[in-house]
């Protein structure tokens, strides 16, 4: 398919997903305030700390602290995906077959419909940062340079979350069931990922080992990009393994895809 | 491949079904040893469809209908066989091939649920890379034909059960695909709708000419759309041919249905008492002696309602079983 088409169509998919987005504004409004529940719990929790520890926690002062969970409820609203539970009520009744008899591969759909919801949900964000930035009073400055590598990070955050929960949604091709390993994968991002704690904060051996698997690349090298100091090096760095991540995940689900839609044509559904 | 649309050669589908007995100690001793049954869907059948031809695919629950026009569509690998849909190979599911064919399902949507189908054809515009010109002039060809009007404008949830197939229908020939494939377009629908839907399919097979593979539990869509049907049933073709051919064999028989008064009323005289439900009675009486009975059921009872109908497709299947028919 050539670059034009496929933007064409992602233009198309984004859109209507920005019409059914607009339509459950109110549901969108739930998921956000339970976006929010979590930050703020953890905030609450590591500013008493810092308190405690005479106003800062491993160089995290109370308004740092605060702006990096602030950006972090905006990036959770942006890597929002098509979970692995969707694979398995696709499969469940049916829907995966009316995918496949479309002459595109169907992760386009699901990348162009999430894309396209984040506008929404980023309108729908902005009101909620500025209340919580008004109640936390964050620390942050960041340059220019920041704030555009924080875009370009979001961008690959999202694919890498989405490449991701897509390899384990696949899973369902073979097992129909496959809440069980996502459930895995989600205690994972939340040790390792910077969801839970910054990095930082983390015993080293957990530093090192969330340095070689994916789920930082997808909250907190973004997060820290925008509220930490990480410096040239750091920021390319940083951009160039999470597009590493994004060839790595590509790769291997063009790679399992043949397979999935092998073993779906011989269960079939 | 000649001219044939669809060329199959003793297609098979078998699938491995797992099979447990009911109760705790089952349940347990699954756990470390599995039972499964070979189910052969399909198994070893034989066709081919002409370029622009409309074909009825029959048979009861569990044929092997569905199963075969999975196959044709590319969305299941068969067991054994060979199949070629306008020249391809259909499970290697070439992008190409996936563009020039459709495959409609009664029963499942495929168009998007919360936003108007006028914004699910605009996605299937990108999808299939149809020029605009083109797309604009197919969809207001399928408006006229399949009288939406405003329906395309409407959020498909909104819409009614016949509505959304005559949506779902328009949705899958933008593209103007050269096979289609039918399973059960008009399940469920009204019979103002049905005749509908099957008025616009004829219609559409004759402007545009593409093959067409029809299933449908109703007689009166293959009556009215397929000079030829193939049954199948057990994964078998028990009859490929003129539908007048396979009439033929039930011209013995139509079935009255009647409601009369005095609903305790003996009719075994007029024929053969297939049912009885409350007032209602379904009689099985020779075809050429139907004038004469209805006369004489009208003349000689109070008759509340009379219906005159062909046996359902089940019957016919029933009588080619019990007659040994096999295809040729």
């Amino acid at each position: 398919m050539s670059m034009p088409a496929l933007l064409d169509l992602y233009r198309v998919q984004a859109r209507m997903a920005v019409q059914q987005q607009l339509q459950y504004r109110m549901r969108n409004a739930m998921v956000l305030v339970g976006f929010l529940t979590e930050p703020v719990v953890y905030l609450a929790v590591w500013t008493a700390v810092a308190k405690e520890n005479g106003g800062s926690v491993g160089g995290w002062t109370s308004g740092t602290l605060a702006a990096y969970f602030i950006v972090w409820t905006l990036v959770r609203s942006m890597n929002v995906v098509f979970t692995p539970y969707g694979f398995e009520w696709r499969i469940r009744t049916g829907q995966m077959s009316a995918s496949l008899l479309r002459p595109r591969h169907p992760v386009h759909y699901d990348l162009a419909y999430f894309a396209g919801s984040k506008v929404v949900w980023f309108v729908m964000w902005l009101p909620i940062a500025a209340a919580l930035a008004l109640l936390f009073r964050p620390t942050l400055r960041p340059e220019a340079v920041e704030v555009l590598v924080f875009v370009v990070a979001i961008v690959g955050a999202y694919l890498i979350r989405s490449l991701l929960q897509w390899l384990i949604g696949m899973v369902t091709f073979w097992t129909t069931r496959v809440g069980a390993l996502f459930e895995i994968y989600m205690v994972a991002e939340l040790m390792l990922s910077g969801r839970l704690v910054p990095m930082s904060l983390m015993p080293s051996w957990v530093r090192d080992v969330a340095g070689w698997l994916p789920f930082k690349w997808t909250f907190g090298f973004p997060i820290e990009v925008l509220v930490g100091d990480l410096g040239t090096r750091a920021l390319l760095l940083g951009l160039a393994t999470q597009a590493a991540w994004i060839a790595a995940t590509a790769g291997l689900l063009a790679l399992a895809w043949r397979g999935a839609v092998r073993r779906y044509s011989a269960v079939g559904n | 491949m000649g001219d044939a649309a669809v060329e199959v050669v003793d297609l098979r589908r078998t699938f491995k079904v797992p099979e447990r007995e009911t109760g705790l100690r089952a349940s347990v001793r699954s756990l470390f040893h599995r039972e499964y049954r070979q189910v052969h869907a399909v198994d070893g059948i034989t066709f081919e469809i002409g370029a622009g031809e409309v074909v009825g695919f029959l048979g009861p629950n569990g044929a092997g209908k569905t199963t075969t026009l999975k196959m044709l569509a590319g969305l299941l690998h068969p067991t054994g066989g060979q199949v070629r849909v306008l020249g391809e190979t259909p499970h290697r599911r070439r992008p190409d091939y996936l563009s020039r064919i459709s495959l409609v399902m009664g029963n499942r949507n495929q168009l998007q649920w919360d936003t108007p189908a006028a914004d699910s054809f605009e996605l299937n515009r990108a999808v299939y890379r149809i020029p605009p010109a083109e797309f604009r002039s197919t969809r207001d060809e399928l408006v006229d034909l399949l009288d939406l009007g405003a329906l395309i404008t409407k959020p498909v949830r909104n819409l009614s059960l016949g509505e959304r197939m005559k949506v779902e229908l328009a949705g899958a020939l933008l593209h103007r695909p050269q096979m289609l494939f039918l399973d059960e377009p008009t399940l469920g629908l009204d019979i103002t709708m049905q005749k509908r839907i099957r008025e616009f399919i004829g219609e559409h097979n004759r402007r545009h000419g593409s093959s067409v593979l029809l299933t449908s539990h109703y007689m009166a869509d293959v009556e009215a759309l397929c000079r030829r049907v193939i049954v199948i049933d057990h994964g078998r073709i028990l009859f490929d041919g003129d539908l007048a051919a396979l009439g033929g064999r039930l011209a013995a028989y139509k079935e009255l249905g009647v409601t009369l008064a005095d609903g305790a009323a003996d009719l075994s005289g007029y024929g053969e008492v297939r049912s009885r439900d409350g007032d209602r009675v379904t009689l099985r009486v020779p075809k050429e002696t139907t004038p004469q009975v209805t006369a004489r059921l009208l003349a000689e009872h109070t008759v509340l309602d009379l219906t005159v109908e062909d046996p359902p497709v089940e019957d016919i299947i029933e009588l080619l079983l019990a007659a040994g028919h096999k295809a040729p």
